[in-house]
């Protein structure tokens, strides 16, 4: 699990440098300065996680580097990666009360970014007050940012906890699934390793996936908390969906961060205009894609992704095909692909297929990235734990399931938020089961 | 048009401006004057003449503040190190191809008869407009008897004026040091030795901070330090307060060059309205260069305009009668606190700093109303903020969610974060206007009390004359 096992692929940190630069030591404590430390500051209530912003912001002013950091791990344990992939614009920075003067907010992603960095640098460990102090036993299933919020929490207070992650590595979706150019392959497994640090023991390559073993599991520890993420990617449901050269958002992300796919050439579809489609668009470019269409089947205004991923989009090239529904895919000769389309039109609440509206698209490659349904094969083997529309319902402060023994926090419970969601999913989760060990102990 | 010219300061100096180099780096040499002039710079007085001395490498050092360089400034480096011939001779140059400006030399030398007499006869030759005895420098040369350690013994700095009096045919300044308890009595000492004038305040004793890795003080001279002159924006405060401390006694008041902090027409304006007749800058072009004068004249000249100035004259020593001593103030006159809804950004410093720095009445309770009555039961700043971490937030990830957390309400800050002030607990301290970041966004208003004015002065004696013994008690 270092990031010694990793490829270092000079192509790829070519490819996909980080989208901003890190600040300066001194622009940072520059930047830091303008910040007005706001109280009960609108940053920090936006925040998921509730970090103390102005307080880690001031840290850097005062040189407090070492505290600056400590202060974010505080309330998020995975500060560094939230530096980096959190949607600032609509939490934090968007809280900003600069903006009401017309001022550009304190740039917080990269001050957290700058603190992180520093932590990094020192190879300190995060303190943890008692380790192993108390009896209770935790086991995580998946491994993504919700279980290591969680783990890490309980770690941290004295409790034991284990996560048991199906693939190689852990960190989910922040190991697999985010643009390189924004957190790459390497911090995410540097954060693990950290979290690892902290006590939390990890099983990989470990399937959760029948009843006999969710029995283990209970015999084994006292509370199950469930990060189990969203599934596999919805399918699009139209003929020829299998042929190769048919690969979904996330199975491109993976592939290219893990090296395993280097290079694309010719035309790209994207089917979908969420924040992973754009993230698979814009890979596509960087991977040498030529033209790179992003299909989405209702129009501009309603397209769910951020306005931030979409102006960045445009930026890297990606053209937009706005009102288009996909309705086949057909193999040609030399690989090629014939995606053909249909214009759709609103009809009320639902969308129709204008009549005579085809049109195929030459491609190379088609990439379905509409959303990711949730796992459901698995939920319905849990006794107890009560499933509605595909998302675990459980309590919205504790995260406790209709099983007393089951917790659950992060995209399986909201249906597919942000990184800085699960952790706070994750980490109240672990608060309530210490809390609930508390009160049988005493 | 406002005429900023300066006629007959302490007697028979003039210059275009009341803009002067004050006596340091900037004033080094004669090429450096001539630029300085050609910039815009009305007079300079020359960086100390007297026996060339030897520096140290390593001679200052600053106080940066919030992300600002040179808040503070400060040096041990000592006068002149070029001879007097040099000095004079290029003097002489300078007055010959400026004679509009004013050039004053600021002199220093041991503590002698004639040796004063020889320095001030071959200065006033070299064409110098005016002397400053330099009565000031806080380092180095006071320990050689020199500088302050004359400044600080009201008996010495007469005795010298007085010497130079006796030759000086332009007129003489005094520089004063402010390291000393009261700076009136060097100035009255001053003004008994006959000078035509004063220049305040020269520098003020510093260490402006300790290297925290070496542990030595800056400037660090191979691993020494030594206390150094305090200069620069930091002191413009205790220079002003200096300034009209001179200037409403009358056996100080003189003819005043103000000093101390000085770096735009705002601040030169200021010393002005206190009685000053001409500025001296230093730290601001050590800083920024001799072209921040540009903006200083024609800053001063707009805002005469604006005023309706005609000269100088028209507004010096406006402010000196707003001063007043503290027991004069009236207790009658009351101000509160009042908010701007449309300007307020939310930031809430005004409410925490009058929580925790003043008198605990801005509220954050728009949304909840007022609870005030006989016993105060607002809740404490911490169990608010503990309030709001403890609330569950969710990343906006949909445009309908989105839509929501942008809100809409009545003005551009939601309610909850637009603090409201209890006025009748308000005592008008100015605090909460003091850390606002917007402008106009706090103002202070004035209240009816429909009580007549009256001063801790009336009120004391008028108290003494109804019950003489109770009033003393306390």
């Amino acid at each position: 699990m270092s990031t010694a096992a990793l490829p270092d692929d000079e192509q790829l940190r070519a490819r996909f440098g980080e989208l901003k630069p890190a600040l300066t030591a001194q622009a940072a404590v520059i930047e830091a300065d303008r910040c007005l430390n706001c109280f009960d500051a609108p940053c920090t209530a936006a925040c998921p996680t509730h970090i103390d912003v102005p307080g880690f912001i001031k840290r850097i002013a005062s040189g407090n580097l070492r505290g600056s950091a400590l202060r974010i791990l505080d309330a998020n344990i995975l500060g560094a990666s939230c530096a980096r992939v959190c949607p600032v614009d609509v939490l934090c920075e968007g809280a900003c009360v600069l903006q009401r003067q017309n001022r550009k907010p304190i740039q917080i992603a990269l001050l957290q970014r700058h603190a992180m960095d520093t932590f990094w640098a020192s190879r300190e460990a995060v303190p943890v007050r008692a380790a192993g102090t108390l009896k209770l036993r935790v086991a995580c299933i998946g491994g993504g940012p919700a279980s290591l919020a969680c783990a890490a929490e309980l770690c941290r207070q004295g409790a034991r906890a284990t996560v048991i992650e199906r693939r190689e590595l852990p960190g989910g979706l922040n190991t697999y699934g985010v643009a390189e150019y924004k957190l790459r392959m390497a911090d995410s497994v540097r954060e693990v390793e950290m979290i690892r640090r902290l006590g939390v023991e990890f099983r990989c390559g470990v399937e959760v996936d029948s009843a006999a073993v969710l029995e283990a599991l209970e015999a084994e520890f006292d509370f199950i908390f469930l990060g189990l993420g969203l599934g596999a990617m919805q399918r699009l449901n139209i003929p020829g969906e299998d042929a190769d050269g048919v690969m979904n958002a996330l199975e491109l992300i993976a592939a290219y961060k893990t090296s395993h796919l280097r290079e694309l050439h010719g035309t790209v579809v994207v089917v979908g205009a969420g924040n992973t489609a754009i993230d698979a668009a814009n890979a596509a470019r960087r991977l040498g894609a030529h033209t790179v269409y992003m299909l989405y089947r209702r129009s501009e205004s309603e397209m769910s992704a951020f306005e931030f991923e979409y102006e960045h989009a445009k930026q890297e090239g990606v053209q937009f095909l706005w009102n288009r529904l996909p309705v086949a895919i057909r193999e040609e000769a030399h690989g090629r692909l014939l995606l053909e389309t249909v214009q759709a039109r609103q009809a009320g609440e639902k969308l129709e297929q204008v009549p005579d509206s085809r049109a195929e698209i030459a491609c190379d490659l088609v990439v379905p990235a509409i959303g990711q349904s949730p796992l459901t094969q698995l939920l319905q083997e849990l006794r107890g734990v009560e499933v509605r529309d595909g998302r675990i319902v459980a309590d919205r402060l504790t995260g406790q399931t209709g099983n007393k023994r089951y917790f659950a926090g992060g995209d399986c419970v909201n249906g597919g938020r942000e990184v800085v969601d699960a952790v706070a999913g994750g980490k109240r989760a672990a608060m309530a089961m210490l809390k609930s060990a508390e009160v049988a102990h005493a | 048009m406002p005429d900023i010219g300066v006629r007959n300061f302490a007697g028979k100096i003039d210059s275009p401006n009341p803009f002067w180099l004050a006596s340091a780096p900037p004033t080094n040499t004669g090429e450096m004057i001539m630029r300085a002039f050609d910039a815009g710079w009305g007079g300079a007085v020359w960086k100390t003449i007297g026996e060339p001395i030897v520096n140290v490498s390593s001679r200052y050092s600053a106080t940066d503040w919030n992300g600002q360089r040179i808040m503070g400034f400060n040096n041990i480096e000592l006068i002149s190190d070029r001879t007097v011939e040099q000095n004079l001779s290029e003097m002489l140059e300078v007055k010959k191809r400026y004679p509009k400006n004013a050039v004053i030399a600021s002199l220093m030398v041991a503590s002698n008869r004639e040796t004063w007499h020889e320095i001030v006869t071959r200065t006033e030759d070299a064409g110098a407009d005016g002397l400053e005895l330099n009565f000031g420098c806080p380092h180095g040369m006071s320990e050689r008897g020199m500088g302050s350690a004359v400044g600080q013994v009201p008996k010495y700095a007469e005795m010298i004026t007085a010497w130079v009096k006796e030759k000086a045919k332009t007129p003489v300044l005094v520089k004063l040091t402010p390291n000393i308890s009261d700076i009136r009595t060097v100035a009255r000492a001053a003004k008994r030795g006959g000078a035509d004038g004063l220049s305040a305040i020269n520098t003020i004793n510093s260490i402006t901070g300790v290297d925290l890795d070496t542990f030595v003080p800056r400037p660090n001279v191979d691993g020494k330090s030594s206390h150094g002159g305090y200069c620069g924006p930091a002191v413009k405060p205790i220079a002003l307060n200096m300034v009209q401390q001179i200037l409403a006694d009358p056996e100080s008041a003189l003819p005043l060059s103000g000093i101390g902090g000085i770096g735009s027409w705002r601040d030169a304006a200021e010393f002005l309205l206190l009685g000053c007749g001409t500025v001296q800058v230093c730290t601001a072009v050590m800083h920024y260069g001799y072209r921040i004068v540009e903006d200083m004249a024609e800053g001063l000249d707009n805002w005469m305009r604006e005023k309706g100035f005609q000269t100088l004259e028209d507004f010096r020593g406006l402010s000196l009668n707003c001063v007043t001593e503290w027991k004069h103030l009236n207790l009658n006159y009351k101000i509160v606190a009042r908010i701007d809804e449309q300007k307020c950004i939310g930031c809430d410093l005004c409410h925490i700093s009058c929580w925790d720095g003043a008198h605990q009445c801005i509220h954050l309770d728009r949304m909840t109303g007022p609870v005030d009555g006989h016993v105060e039961l607002h809740p404490i700043p911490s169990v608010k903020e503990a309030e709001s971490r403890a609330s569950i937030v969710e990343t906006p990830v949909t445009r309908k969610e989105r839509a929501l957390v942008a809100g809409a309400g009545p003005y551009p800050t939601p309610l909850e974060r637009i603090p409201r002030v209890d006025e009748t607990e308000c005592v008008g301290c100015n605090l909460c206007s003091c850390v606002c970041p917007v402008d106009g966004c706090i103002t202070m208003v004035q209240v009816e009390t429909s009580l007549k004015a009256e001063t801790w002065d009336e009120r004391t004696r008028k108290a003494a004359c109804a019950t003489p013994v109770s009033e003393s008690a306390s």
